[in-house]
């Protein structure tokens, strides 16, 4: 069947503004649906599931909470790790000194102190942008460690705020396994996902992208600026506050505030950068591409070298794969500088045509 | 035409407006009546734009009073003048280009949806509701402009005079009573003028909007509108109908210089 959207005739708004108008693309959706639910569970590893599965949803939600904040409100961050740290440490905290606490409720509450210290982080973005606005945040991403690792009251009193994760366990359901916890961090990903989405095609995610493109005009025509780069602040730290939390729950079990370094906010945004900024898809591609590559190279590269007979030890291989990794990102970059969803619509606006080129 | 012009609607009293030592403008005043295309014209610097600014709040006169539907304030903020239905476009087009133009103009009625956060993030009663229903009122807008084929295309890819209409299409998405339009014509080839002339008419017509426009084009100005106002140096030098205007010696001598 080709890709088209032939025949496929709105009568209503309703039908004209579903978040994916083309049936192919429904019909695509559902499958990778299936293929995530069922299909997965039922035939990956244990290594797919801790090495690359988890960390690519959690990444995947932290970039999204990113790109909320930087694709479609414009303000640039620097700080997405340490809203991580701040959700994994809240969630933390609401668990163990609340007796009885839902995990789900705590991840909850994680992510809206995440979203309050968003606010508070985002208080200089209604007097400096771009540039200025960034070194700002990066006060946020060195404060919160520091505040993490000084008051070993945050990390209930544990030798330099290192903590160790409860197991979960919902409605008595214990997620202990590689694979049921899998699914709930998949579905809360999806989830949050379709709110992200849903935000960005609304009058919130419009007030976003007019104060992103023009603020002057967005606030002639009555949007508050101040109000919209704070919920932006908030949302996006919501998203990794509660990103924060599920690598600490789900992933690790057992984190420290200097895991939730700069390092690490320089690989959301690259993810962003990659994957496409103001895109959700974006999000998704761009954790995928970053988390992915160095284990793809892993693999790949000594089974290269030991193929061409090269002499290779693991120091050298590591300094390749290290080259590789940034020329391929550079290489991306120059062949489209919106990223890979951008090419994923241009692969897309093709097949509609092919196999006729006009 | 079936336009009656009515009251005065806006009314500006003594306006001086400076930036630091530079006088922008000097005890202007004018009124605008219901209904009516009123232009103000001036050579290049004589402050028309930061008359607009003034008007609809971008900028705050030192010294001066705007009276807009008997409220009467110092100065405008930008939020206020939306709230009262003071919608305009701009001199250099700032429409959000990332954007489809079907988003642009639904952002244009961003003031009257009232649905929160929460609800847009599940998309749920109200919000769905809301956004459908503002969909439709948008889609009248986009027939009234016949831009019917590039709903869905990003206005950074658009030519210039099709982001002018589109410019005015979010102003007039907001249904506002008033309408500053600054410089609507500028660049544009003679059959874009034309258009664009029909359309502002065509606003003041069927929609009741009373207009405030400021065109360097002497044949459109005085063709369409009803009353000009003319400045110079940020100073008022001439203001009534077309004709007065055009007979006016200062306003002559303003624009083709006087012999010495």
């Amino acid at each position: 069947m080709f890709y088209r959207e032939t025949g496929q005739f709105k009568t209503t708004y309703a039908a004209d503004q579903q978040i994916f108008p083309i049936r192919q693309d429904r019909i695509g959706m559902l499958l990778l649906l299936a293929v995530a639910f069922v299909g997965i569970p039922l035939f990956a590893s244990e290594y797919w599931f801790t090495a690359i599965l988890l960390p690519f949803l959690i990444f995947a939600l932290a970039a999204l909470g990113l790109n909320i904040l930087t694709g479609y409100a414009g303000q640039l961050s620097l700080g997405s790790a340490a809203f991580m740290a701040v959700g994994a440490y809240a969630a933390y905290n609401f668990q163990v000194r609340i007796d009885g606490m839902p995990v789900l409720v705590s991840f909850l509450l994680a992510g809206l102190t995440a979203a309050a210290v968003g606010i508070l982080f985002g208080l200089p973005s209604l007097r400096i942008k771009g540039f200025y606005l960034a070194v700002a945040t990066l006060a946020a991403q060195f404060f919160i460690v520091w505040c993490l690792t000084k008051f070993p009251y945050l990390s209930n009193d544990s030798s330099s705020g290192v903590i160790s994760l409860p197991g979960i366990t919902i409605l008595g359901f214990a997620f202990d396994t590689p694979r049921s916890t899998y699914l709930l961090v998949l579905t809360l990903v999806l989830l949050l996902a379709l709110a992200a989405k849903n935000l960005v095609r609304s009058t919130t995610g419009r007030a976003w992208m007019a104060v992103r493109d023009m603020d002057v005009a967005a606030e002639v025509i009555g949007i508050r600026l101040m109000h919209t780069k704070l919920l932006a602040f908030a949302v996006s730290s919501f998203y990794c506050g509660v990103a924060g939390a599920l690598y600490a729950f789900c992933y690790l079990g057992s984190v420290e505030p200097d895991g939730f370094s700069l390092d690490m906010s320089f690989k959301i945004l690259f993810m962003i950068i990659v994957g496409g900024v103001g895109s959700i898809l974006g999000s998704f591609l761009g954790a995928a591409f970053i988390l992915l590559l160095p284990i793809f190279l892993d693999i790949s590269l000594p089974a290269a070298a030991s193929m061409l007979h090269l002499p290779f030890d693991n120091a050298t291989v590591s300094h390749i794969q290290l080259m590789v990794f940034g020329a391929l990102i550079m290489f991306f970059l120059v062949v489209e500088p919106h990223g890979l969803a951008r090419l994923w619509q241009i692969a897309k606006e093709k097949l509609r045509l092919w196999p006729f080129p006009h | 035409m079936a336009r009656e012009i009515g009251e005065v609607i806006l009314d500006l009293r003594n306006i001086s407006l400076r930036f630091g030592g530079v006088k922008a403008l000097t005890d202007i005043s004018f009124d605008v009546k219901e209904h009516e295309i009123r232009a103000i014209i001036g050579p290049n610097g004589a402050g028309k734009s930061s008359m607009l600014n003034v008007i609809n709040g971008v900028y705050r006169p030192q010294e001066g009073e705007i009276v807009f539907h008997g409220e009467r304030r110092c100065d405008m903020n930008t939020h206020a003048a939306a709230v009262a239905g003071i919608a305009r476009t701009f001199q250099n087009i700032a429409l959000f280009k990332g954007m489809s133009v079907l988003d642009n103009l639904m952002t244009g009625r961003n003031l009257k949806m009232k649905a929160g956060f929460l609800q847009h993030a599940l998309w749920w009663g109200p919000a769905k509701r809301e956004e459908l229903a503002h969909r439709a009122k948008v889609e009248e807008v986009i027939d009234f402009l016949e831009i019917e084929h590039i709903r869905k295309t990003p206005v950074g890819r658009l030519p210039y005079g099709l982001q002018k209409r589109v410019e005015l299409g979010r102003a007039l998405a907001a249904e506002p009573k008033m309408l500053l339009l600054d410089e609507p014509m500028a660049g544009m080839n003679v059959e874009e003028k034309q258009d664009m002339c029909r359309f502002i008419l065509d606003v003041n017509d069927q929609f009741g909007t009373t207009i405030v426009l400021i065109e360097h084009d002497m044949g459109v100005v005085m063709d369409i509108s009803d009353r000009v106002v003319v400045l110079d140096y940020g100073r008022k030098i001439g203001d009534g109908v077309p004709d007065e205007v055009k007979n006016n010696p200062e306003v002559i001598s303003a624009y083709l210089g006087t012999q010495h």
